[in-house]
C-alpha cells in the first residue's frame, strides 16, 4: 500500500530551497524557465511587428565645430598671456598631429647622445659600490697598473703591524 | 508650392537653399546585393555628417534653415568625420545652445550650489560650483555676480535647461573657467564668430601683427578683448565689429592707417 500511493507534495513546497538542493542543474533550469513564462504571460506587452532598424549612415549634428574644424576660442598674441599661448598650440595641435612630433623633439633638455654617454660611466661607478672588498682591491690594482710607478709602495698589501713593545 | 521631388545634394553646394528643400544623396548600396560585392575590406562610404540646418528624411536630407549649402569632402583623416559633411551656412544673431559649444556666460545669480549664467539663449544656463578644476565642497571657486565665464555646454536641448561646465571629460580645465579682470565684452553675429574661428583666418592674422592682446571668442556671439591700454582695446573692438561688412582691401587700408599712426 505504501508503495502505490505517493503523498503528493504541493508546487510551493517543491519550489522551496531545501527541496531543490537535490535536483540536477538541468531540472533547476527548467523550473526557472517555467516560472519566467508564468510571469511573462501576466505582463502586458506591445504586440507590434519588429521594425527593421535601418542602418543609417547619416549622423545628425547640430554643432558647427566638427563641420568646419573651428579653432580653439581663447587666443593670445605677442606674448600677452603665455599660458593661453601654450594652450593654443596644445588644443589646435590635437586636430593636426604633425606639430606634436615637433614639440616632443624640442622638449628634450639633454640630447640622446649625452644620455648614452652618461649611462656608460654611471653604470660603472654605481656598480663599484656594490662589489665585495676583495673585488674592490682587484679593481684598484687594475686601475693603477696603468698609472706611473710612483705608487707601488702605497699599493703593497697592508700587513698587520705588530705593535712593538 | 513647387516643392519638387528634390535635387541631388552635390549640385546645390554653394547655392542658396530654402527650408523645405529636399536634397537627394547619391544612391547608397541597397541592402544585401551590393554589400556582398564590396566584400569585407571596403567600408562603403563612411558616415555622412548632417550638420546644422539639415535633417535626415527618408529620401535624403531636408533643409530646415535658409542659407548657402556647404560641403566638406570625405577623407579628412585625423581632422574629422571620415565621410563627407553637409551643412547650411546661415546668418543668425540669436544663439541657440548646442551641446559641446564653448561660450562666454555672464553670472547673473548664485543660487546655493549653482550659478545662473546668461548665455544669450532663451533660458539661463546653470553651472555647478563643482564643475571647475580643483573645486571641492570646501574649496569653492571665487565667482561673483557679474563675472565672465568661459565654459562648454554639457546638456543643451529644447526640453531641458542648459547646463554648463568648466572642465572637460578628463577633469582638466583646458583654458575654461573664470575670465580675468579688465577687458571688454561685446556682441557680434554668429556668422562672424565662425569666420574668425576658421583655421587661417586673415582678420586674426592681420590683427595679431598690430599689438599684443588677448582674445576670447564664444560661440554665442560674444567676444572678450584685452590689450595693454584702453585705446588699443577699443581699436581692436572697432575693427572686429566692422570687419564683418568690410572687404579685404578696406580692412587692409584701415589696419595700415593704424599701424602707421
Amino acid at each position: 500500500m505504501a508503495g502505490e500511493v505517493k503523498t503528493k507534495l504541493s508546487k510551493n513546497l517543491l519550489r522551496m530551497k531545501f527541496m531543490q538542493r537535490g535536483l540536477d542543474s538541468q531540472t533547476k533550469k527548467l523550473l526557472e524557465e517555467e516560472e519566467k513564462k508564468i510571469i511573462s504571460e501576466e505582463h502586458w506587452y506591445l504586440d507590434l511587428p519588429d521594425l527593421k532598424e535601418k542602418e543609417s549612415f547619416i549622423i545628425e549634428e547640430r554643432s558647427f565645430m566638427p563641420c568646419e574644424d573651428l579653432l580653439y576660442g581663447r587666443m593670445s598674441f605677442k606674448g600677452f598671456n603665455p599660458e593661453v599661448e601654450k594652450l593654443m598650440i596644445q588644443m589646435n595641435s590635437k586636430c593636426k598631429e604633425e606639430e606634436i612630433e615637433v614639440d616632443d623633439k624640442m622638449e628634450a633638455d639633454v640630447s640622446d647622445e649625452e644620455m648614452a654617454r652618461r649611462y656608460e660611466t654611471l653604470v660603472g661607478t654605481i656598480g663599484k659600490k656594490f662589489l665585495r672588498k676583495r673585488d674592490q682591491r682587484v679593481l684598484q690594482d687594475e686601475d693603477e697598473d696603468g698609472d706611473s710607478n710612483a705608487r707601488p709602495s702605497k699599493k703593497a698589501k697592508k700587513k698587520f703591524l705588530k705593535p712593538q713593545d | 508650392m513647387a516643392a519638387g521631388s528634390g535635387a541631388p545634394a552635390e549640385s546645390c553646394v554653394g547655392q542658396v537653399v530654402l527650408p523645405g528643400d529636399v536634397l537627394l544623396l547619391p544612391a547608397h548600396p541597397e541592402d544585401d546585393g551590393e554589400r556582398l560585392r564590396l566584400g569585407a575590406g571596403a567600408a562603403p562610404r563612411g558616415r555622412l555628417l548632417c550638420g546644422p540646418g539639415l535633417r535626415r528624411c527618408p529620401t535624403g536630407l531636408l533643409v530646415t534653415k535658409c542659407g548657402l549649402l556647404r560641403h566638406r569632402p570625405a577623407g579628412g583623416g585625423a581632422a574629422g568625420a571620415a565621410g563627407g559633411a553637409y551643412w547650411v551656412d546661415s546668418q543668425q544673431k540669436r544663439y541657440v545652445p548646442v551641446k559641446g559649444d564653448h561660450v562666454i556666460g555672464i553670472v547673473t545669480a548664485k543660487a546655493g550650489d549653482v550659478f545662473k549664467l546668461d548665455v544669450g539663449g532663451s533660458e539661463q544656463a546653470s553651472l555647478s560650483y563643482l564643475a571647475f578644476e580643483g573645486a571641492t565642497k570646501r574649496n569653492r571657486p571665487n565667482v561673483q555676480v557679474g563675472d565672465l565665464i568661459y565654459g562648454q555646454f554639457l546638456v543643451a536641448n529644447k526640453d531641458m535647461e542648459p547646463e554648463m561646465v568648466c572642465i572637460d571629460s578628463s577633469g582638466r580645465s583646458s583654458g575654461m573657467g573664470l575670465i580675468g579682470q579688465d577687458g571688454f565684452l561685446f556682441k557680434v553675429s554668429l556668422g562672424l564668430i565662425r569666420k574668425l574661428l576658421a583655421p587661417k583666418c586673415e582678420i586674426i592674422q592681420e590683427l595679431s601683427q598690430l599689438y599684443p592682446f588677448e582674445l576670447v571668442l564664444g560661440m554665442n556671439g560674444r567676444i572678450w578683448v584685452k590689450a595693454k591700454t584702453v585705446q588699443q582695446t577699443l581699436i581692436i573692438v572697432n575693427i572686429l565689429e566692422a570687419c564683418e561688412y568690410m572687404t579685404a582691401e578696406q580692412r587692409k587700408q584701415a589696419l595700415a592707417k593704424l599701424s602707421g599712426n
